[in-house]
């Protein structure tokens, strides 16, 4: 079976700069798929050359396996929703949705029925009068989103889509796309900062940074199992051990990573061991709290639930954790 | 003591400014005043009466309809010009970056930047060399030249306001690049367009001191009235001329600003 | 799902070929916006101020008539004849009159509406001051050439007022003075004046809409007396505004030709000197000396302007 969107090789240069690196990429058709990385990290302009608003400078882009490089984005049938939204100030919602259908001149009628149960799916049925300017930030998100699936393009697009909205806003879109996701059955692709967000919406996560993909997996993969200590740094907050620290207990010379609430964390009482260290800083978080021990020299995050009774600061504590919990990384 | 700032201006101020007020509008009021006196061979202060004969002689005079005509078809035609070559040079200047963008700001704003007669002899010399007889369309040309920039000013203002992903949004959804034009860029910049033909045509239709070089035989509405100015035939007549210029050039201006009123420069100083 | 293909054929056509071809070829597309204002700008336009400034180094062969075209400076050596040097320095010090003289009336009118005027008042200071900027440039003209007539409305208020005398006594000062006003110096000064008024008002009113009520409050705070924040933060700030207004009111009348013909004693202008020398007297290169002057001079002025920091505040 074809992938739905498939680079080989891409490498996207502005003059000295690399903004993509040779960048090889399968996305399974159907599928969820997070591009995650910081800013400048190639993954926005990953998502440009998908869609066609920039060309490879070297490689080879398919989707669905047709040869897409060369091809304008009015002719993919791939749509974007982008993140300032994008929307045609001089039209009403209810025509900013139809667009793409009058551009294929789709009758009037058909044009709008089809309009207004793209915007039932995301929830906005009824506000096809208003302007884009009467709307909220939510709102002119969800239009966006109507706009680009009335089509039903092969892959749809997304540049972080929930940047814009608060908290709370941002977890119930979170539920809503997934949901929308599978209601379609459309390979959706969309570009985010924001670890959690990767983490919690997507089937498969793909991290960039400076221009390659460090790791493709389940967010459980990237989670867990860490391939680089940038990987390991930026999903989820993790303590990356030293060399020396991971060959005095695993007896290996090599980076890894263990995440924090992997660590067990007992008051020491007077026992002493090797495994004993001093409360630095302690945060009530709410569900959990979280602990910055010093470890004979090493300072290591350790997250508990709120629930168990820990020491205060400058306690002595002994700490313990399984053997698989210490992720091997790239040699020293 | 916050006098000044909280609370509204100081009388001095006040009357000073009202006094200005005042001194900008007395001239053009006093003008349709003349247009009704009865006194035909001087500027009789006051007038001894008041008629409306001159309204009727006005009509009635050729060479006044023969000028009129010309100046609309002057300044229609150089609008559209520049409409096209303004529009142009904005879409070209906000869209990209390239070589020499600032010079082409700078150009475009020469024709009206440098002295009438300095822009009036360059283009006389330039039809001389090209031997080019003065015509209507020699008259076209010289317009359209200094007419660019005020269509260029509006439309570059309003290509800054506009979301550079709309143009990618419309080309994600199916449209090329014509569609895009005609579906979200043209509706997008369409008042500004709009007020910028206005003032070009505006500019056009008062402007003496390029046409006189650009113009052969023609008269232009104008170059009618420095003839009266320096050479007075009919005094009233000429003054209702005049207050029909003036009211002619009052409702563009009008216009062109309720059409950008928010937020965009106003591109009365290009002139 | 959708069943169509992922890439979808064009248009077609020519709006289609073109389109792709302009998506390929950004800058061809670009290229071809710019190039019907380019060649008429570029080429004709400056192409033709070249040529004009080109002649200035020619000069007229005094048996002939016609123009020799070897460089020289003697054209320009001219210029310092003294019936020529009179036109330039009389030109010179009305512009700094009226330049001045604007900045006085405008100053009031464009600080009142860009602070205190609201709303409808606003619309109406606004229009009040793009009427006559949008008015007919010889309608205005016209229209002061009634009002300073013998006959006209001046007159009639010094004669309502009893005080005729005075206007005699004011045109009967040497040089300035004439046989009625619309004859006179002061008359081409009111007249300049008032034409070039609104380019002194815009940018003042645009300045000092910058600047932020809080900086006068500020001041005001500080113990400032309303004399010393005018001086030491309005003005200063307003000063970008001044600048540019000036040089509009600075190089229009330098170049102005009409205004002194209509309302004047008859002393010629730059202006006036440089339409009869390239028309009736055919003496190009002598025209051409003379326009260079006003370039020169606001060349000068800018310079001077920026060096004395009256564009540091931009």
């Amino acid at each position: 079976m074809n992938s739905a969107v498939s680079l080989q090789k891409v490498s996207r240069h502005f003059g000295m700069v690399k903004a993509m690196d040779e960048v090889d990429l399968e996305i399974v058709p159907g599928e969820f798929f997070a591009m995650l990385g910081p800013s400048g990290s190639g993954k926005t302009t990953c998502l440009r050359l998908i869609a066609g608003f920039e060309q490879p400078t070297s490689g080879h882009i398919e989707i669905f396996g047709e040869t897409a490089e060369g091809v304008p984005p009015y002719r993919r049938n791939v749509n974007t929703v982008f993140q300032d939204y994008a929307l045609f100030p001089h039209l009403n919602v209810l025509d900013n949705v139809a667009f793409s259908l009058m551009l294929k001149k789709v009758p009037r009628v058909i044009r709008r029925k089809k309009a207004e149960e793209a915007l039932d799916m995301v929830r906005l049925g009824g506000y096809g009068n208003r302007k884009p300017g009467q709307l909220s930030g939510g709102q002119r998100q969800r239009v966006a989103l109507a706009r680009a699936i009335v089509n039903q393009p092969k892959v749809l697009l997304l540049d972080e889509p929930l940047g814009a909205l608060d908290l709370k806003l941002r977890e119930s879109m979170q539920d809503e796309l997934k949901a929308l996701q599978k209601a379609l059955g459309i390979t959706f692709v969309f570009v985010t900062h924001d670890q959690g967000e990767a983490l919690s919406m997507a089937d498969r996560v793909a991290v960039f940074s400076d221009g390659k993909v460090q790791q493709i997996g389940t967010p459980e993969d990237i989670y867990k199992r860490p391939q680089s200590r940038f990987v390991a740094d930026f999903v989820g907050s993790s303590n990356v051990l030293s060399p020396e620290f991971v060959y005095s207990i695993v007896g290996e010379r090599r980076w890894a990573s263990l995440r924090p609430e992997a660590i067990h964390v007992m008051a020491s009482g007077n026992n002493v061991s090797r495994m004993t260290g001093t409360i630095i800083s302690r945060s009530y978080l709410g569900p959990t709290i979280r602990l910055l021990i010093d470890l004979n020299g090493t300072q290591l995050h350790a997250s508990v639930p709120s629930t168990e009774i820990m020491p205060g600061e400058g306690q002595k504590v002994t700490l313990g954790f399984a053997k698989d919990a210490i992720h091997l990384m790239e040699p020293a | 003591m916050r006098s000044e700032a909280g609370n509204g201006a100081s009388w001095p101020l006040k009357l000073a400014a009202g006094a200005g007020i005042a001194f900008l509008l007395l001239p053009l009021l006093l003008i349709f005043v003349y247009a009704f006196t009865t006194e035909e061979k001087s500027f009789q202060w006051p007038p001894p009466g008041l008629t409306l004969k001159w309204f009727a002689v006005a009509w009635g005079r050729v060479d006044i309809w023969q000028a009129l005509t010309l100046s609309v078809q002057v300044a229609s035609i150089s609008t559209l010009f520049a409409l096209i070559l303004g529009t142009l040079c904005a879409a070209a200047v906000s869209r990209s970056k390239f070589f020499g963008r600032e010079v082409i700001s700078l150009l475009v704003i020469l024709p009206i930047a440098l002295p009438g007669i300095i822009t009036g002899i360059a283009l006389r010399s330039a039809f001389n060399l090209f031997e080019i007889p003065p015509s209507f369309w020699t008259i076209v040309l010289g317009h359209a030249t200094f007419c660019i920039v005020v269509v260029y000013n509006n439309a570059v203002a309003r290509f800054r306001r506009t979301s550079g992903s709309l143009v990618e949004a419309s080309m994600d959804l199916g449209a090329d690049g014509f569609q895009t034009f005609r579906h979200v860029i043209l509706p997008n910049i369409g008042t500004a367009l709009l007020a910028g033909g206005m003032l070009a045509f505006a500019l056009s239709f008062d402007e003496v001191i390029v046409t006189t070089f650009t113009a052969g035989q023609q008269q232009t509405l104008p170059l009618w009235m420095l003839e009266e100015l320096i050479r007075p035939r009919q005094r009233p007549v000429t003054n209702v001329v005049a207050m029909f210029v003036v009211l002619v050039t009052f409702l563009p201006i009008l216009a062109a600003y309720y059409l950008t009123r928010d937020g965009d420069t106003v591109s009365g100083m290009g002139k | 799902m959708s069943s169509e293909a992922a890439v979808l054929p064009g248009r077609g056509g020519i709006f289609g070929g073109l389109s792709d071809l302009f998506w390929r070829q950004p800058k061809l597309f670009v290229f071809l916006l710019l190039t019907p204002a380019a060649l008429w700008l570029g080429i004709v336009y400056l192409g033709s101020l070249f040529t004009l400034l080109l002649q200035s180094f020619f000069h007229i062969d005094d048996f002939s008539g016609l123009v020799v075209r070897e460089f020289t400076l003697a054209t320009y050596a001219e210029l310092f004849k003294p019936q020529n040097l009179d036109v330039i320095v009389r030109t010179v010090v009305m512009s700094a009159l009226v330049t001045l003289g604007s900045i006085v009336v405008a100053f009031p009118i464009a600080y009142y509406a860009a602070r205190y005027a609201k709303g409808r008042w606003k619309a109406v200071f606004y229009l009040a001051v793009m009427l006559p900027l949008w008015s007919s440039y010889l309608v205005k003209v016209y229209a002061w050439k009634l009002i300073l007539a013998k006959e006209g409305i001046v007159g009639w208020v010094f004669e309502q007022l009893h005080i005729t005398p005075a206007l005699d006594a004011i045109l009967a000062i040497p040089v300035i003075g004439g046989n009625s006003l619309s004859f006179s110096f002061i008359g081409t000064f009111l007249v300049f004046l008032y034409i070039w008024l609104p380019y002194m008002i815009l940018p003042i009113q645009a300045a000092v809409e910058r600047v932020p009520v809080n900086l006068i409050d500020a001041a005001a705070d500080l113990g400032a007396p309303p004399v010393t924040i005018f001086r030491h933060v309005i003005f200063p700030l307003a000063l970008p505004g001044i600048v540019a207004g000036s040089i509009f009111t600075f190089s229009l009348t330098l170049g102005d030709y009409i205004i002194p013909q209509i309302v004047g004693n008859g002393r010629l202008f730059i202006g006036q000197v440089v339409y009869t020398q390239q028309g009736t007297a055919g003496n190009i290169p002598l025209a051409a000396a003379f326009t260079v002057v006003p370039v020169v001079i606001m060349g000068l002025y800018l310079w001077g302007a920026r060096k004395a920091g009256a564009f540091d505040a931009l």
